[in-house]
């Protein structure tokens, strides 16, 4: 296996750090295919980032490496995915385990109309973390720091999450991810309900936490893409254009569609 | 002439006059209506406005105030002797003489002052009547005049009749809480009534209800009993069985239609549920009286138990039944209006289905599933027909289900069905139960909202 990824190695392939891989997949809704044949590595420890016009499917990617998709009752994926080296798609896997290392912010802030520390500590009480009230403390403080929000938050605790402001409650949400301890965290267009400010605080948080968590982000903003990110990858129309270190594919890509893209001619 | 013809009268001239407003705007407006402040149609509403509400509330006026100036007329024509009557006579004498005026049976002999002062009364009031028809005709053809004169291109037209609009719409909520004070009020004068013979501890503490009042001192089972508690516990009971029946098979059906069931099976699955909302509740109670209640006492005999064919288990059972759809649908429609972004964090997080089910979209719907569970209790306590058929009307106060009981609403049924005299303590008891009734669900609504409230977590 490793022979042949050594000689004939797909485009989106990284040599031997690949936290996850994906290879020869595609997805339908229904009878559509949104995504085609797509070869892509994450790098662990790296920030991946998917950009594409709207509607190319880095989305619907991005939902395929937690079987988010698996919600959606028409969605079907093929190909093979991997964590770790194990195939994620395979009978028998617990979708629950696989969320639990895989966890996900999404678009929309969605804090759970609870208090903050309930917001927090739900992870861990779901998957039985914690092993006492101290300790679950511990990791909500923990988490709600690591996500820069422990100041803000900590005399309100038991106040509700949705009465945070939007760049709050969307660290709130990275904080909630965090708390489970994923290896790999997917966030999809984090920022785009945010203003500038909070924008900006949170790519400082998703740089910070590139220490502990591989993470892929999706994003429509290109600046974003090459200000957070160490990989990016460029879809378009359910294809994978190309993928590389994202000083080099935002200076000199390779394909012209990405080109066009960066340069702002289509998308 | 007749009211109904006066009124159709104003709105055709109502109506002319929105044409006439609509066509004087176009004038006005030189055959550029974007130089007019509001639409052609707006200045048209304003003079339909202007033309038919001063005149229909001269008409509504003249409505409430005519009878009583005609009656005053009529008492001040009459001859002096009878002038001089006591104040019941005096209107004992003014009813036949209306009544004979609209051609009516009068309770004595008519003589010719009678029949003249009749004929007086009538004069006067078709006199009134004509000069009121005339008074109003002309007020809503001035004020078309008026607001057609009126009209200009600077007339904010829009802002105008959008006022009146909603004054009309505070005008017609006001409506509804004042029929609400009404109702209120009408149970409240008759309670009092009631509880001047019967001692209000009596009613709301008494253990026994045996409602009749003697009409001799001497006749057998005069003593009549008046305490409502055998009949609240009894009501109480039964909401309780069908609360007991309804909730989880509410909550059950709607959890599976929202969260498990495909869409084609929800399509179907629900309409028929509701079904069970259509059924007439008589239909509930040969049910409950010919198959529930008896199946009940059979397979209670078979354990030795001894049951009354007339048990408020069936009635309850089956009233739990009747109000399923109401836990369930409305349950189903709160639970499907969770934001999908909320149950996706939580399948995020690694939680199954079940998980998020009773850890997300529970919570995040409890408020509107209390409201549902609200709604059916409210309807099982007002439930009668049912209770009536299977129930029974003896009023025994027990916990045990499988004995006969009464509810409140049964009771109010028996004591105002048939030929009743308005000033027994017995028929006076259907109001104060009623207020009662009144007052308990108003309290568990109140409780129900401040829980809801208290415990709800908003999302969005």
């Amino acid at each position: 296996m490793e022979a042949v990824l050594e000689s004939e190695a797909p485009r989106g392939a990284l040599r031997n750090t690949a936290k996850m891989t994906a290879r020869g997949v595609s997805v339908y809704y229904g009878d559509t295919k949104a995504l085609k044949d797509v070869d892509l590595d994450i790098g662990e420890n790296q920030v991946t980032s998917l950009i594409g016009p709207s509607g190319c499917g880095k989305s619907t990617f991005l939902r395929c490496l937690n079987r988010m998709n698996d919600v959606i009752d028409i969605c079907r994926v093929e190909g093979d995915i991997t964590l770790d080296d194990i195939d994620i798609y395979r009978s028998g896997l617990d979708v629950v385990q696989l969320r639990a290392r895989v966890g996900m912010v999404f678009q929309k802030p969605n804090p759970f109309p609870k208090s903050i520390y309930d917001n927090i500590a739900y992870g861990p009480r779901l998957h039985g973390i914690a092993e006492s009230k101290a300790e679950l403390d511990d990791i909500v403080e923990l988490s709600l720091t690591k996500a820069g929000l422990w100041d803000e938050v900590k005399d309100r605790l038991l106040g509700p999450g949705t009465g945070l402001s939007g760049g709050q409650q969307q660290r709130l949400c990275i904080a909630r991810a965090i708390a489970v301890n994923p290896e790999v965290i997917l966030m999809d267009e984090p920022c785009s309900a945010l203003d500038p400010i909070a924008t900006a605080k949170i790519e400082e948080l998703i740089d910070e936490l590139r220490q502990n968590f591989t993470i892929v982000i999706v994003t429509h903003s290109m600046q974003q893409a090459a200000r957070v990110s160490q990989r990016t990858a460029f879809f378009h129309l359910g294809v994978l254009v190309e993928v590389g270190e994202t000083e080099q594919l935002f200076t000199n890509p390779r394909d012209e569609r990405t080109q066009g893209y960066i340069t702002g001619r289509f998308g | 002439m007749n009211s109904l013809l006066l009124i159709a009268i104003l709105l055709v001239l109502s109506s002319v006059g929105y044409a006439f407003g609509q066509r004087r705007a176009r004038v006005v407006s030189g055959g550029h209506p974007s130089t007019l402040h509001s639409r052609p149609q707006y200045y048209g509403l304003y003079v339909a406005l202007w033309c038919g509400i001063p005149s229909l509330l001269l008409m509504a006026a003249w409505l409430i105030i005519e009878p009583h100036v005609a009656e005053w007329l009529l008492v001040s024509n009459l001859p002096a002797d009878a002038q001089q009557l006591s104040p019941d006579r005096l209107s004992l004498l003014v009813n036949d003489i209306e009544n004979l005026a609209s051609g009516n049976i009068v309770s004595r002999e008519v003589d010719p002052v009678l029949q003249a002062a009749a004929d007086g009364y009538k004069a006067v009031r078709q006199i009134g009547n004509a000069a009121m028809a005339a008074a109003a005709i002309s007020l809503a053809v001035l004020g078309l005049a008026f607001a057609r004169r009126r009209i200009a291109p600077s007339l904010r037209a829009r802002n105008l009749v959008e006022r009146t609009v909603s004054v009309l719409m505070i005008l017609a909520s006001t409506i509804a809480i004042l029929t609400t004070i009404g109702i209120v009020l009408s149970l409240a004068f008759e309670a009092w009534r009631f509880f001047a013979r019967v001692p209000i501890t009596e009613f709301l503490f008494g253990l026994s209800w045996s409602p009749q009042t003697a009409l001799r001192e001497d006749q057998v089972g005069s003593s009549g009993a008046f305490g409502a508690v055998p009949l609240f516990a009894g009501t109480l009971m039964i909401t309780f069985i069908a609360m007991c029946v309804a909730v989880p098979i509410g909550l059950f059906s709607a959890i599976y239609m929202s969260e498990y069931a495909s869409p084609k099976i929800r399509a179907t699955v629900k309409p028929m549920l509701e079904i069970l909302a259509g059924v007439p509740t008589v239909v509930y109670g040969f049910f409950a009286a010919l198959t529930v209640a008896p199946f009940i006492r059979n397979s209670g005999e078979a354990i030795g138990l001894d049951v009354s064919s007339e048990s408020a288990l069936a009635a309850g059972a089956v009233m739990g039944i009747m109000i399923i759809p109401f836990v369930s649908s409305l349950s189903d429609d709160v639970m499907n209006a969770v934001p999908r972004s909320l149950r996706d964090g939580a399948y995020a997080l690694g939680a199954t289905r079940s998980e998020t089910i009773k850890q997300v979209v529970f919570p995040a719907a409890l408020p509107g599933i209390v409201g549902s569970v609200l709604l059916a209790m409210s309807r099982a306590i007002g439930e009668t027909m049912i209770v009536v058929m299977a129930a029974g009307l003896a009023a025994n106060l027990t916990a045990n289900p499988l004995e006969a009981v009464t509810t409140v609403t049964v009771q109010i049924v028996t004591l105002l069905v048939g030929d009743q005299e308005f000033d027994s303590a017995k028929t006076l008891a259907a109001f104060a139960l009623g207020l009662l009734l009144f007052a308990v669900t108003l309290a568990l609504n109140v409780v129900a909202l401040h829980v809801v409230r208290r415990y709800r977590e908003k999302y969005d």
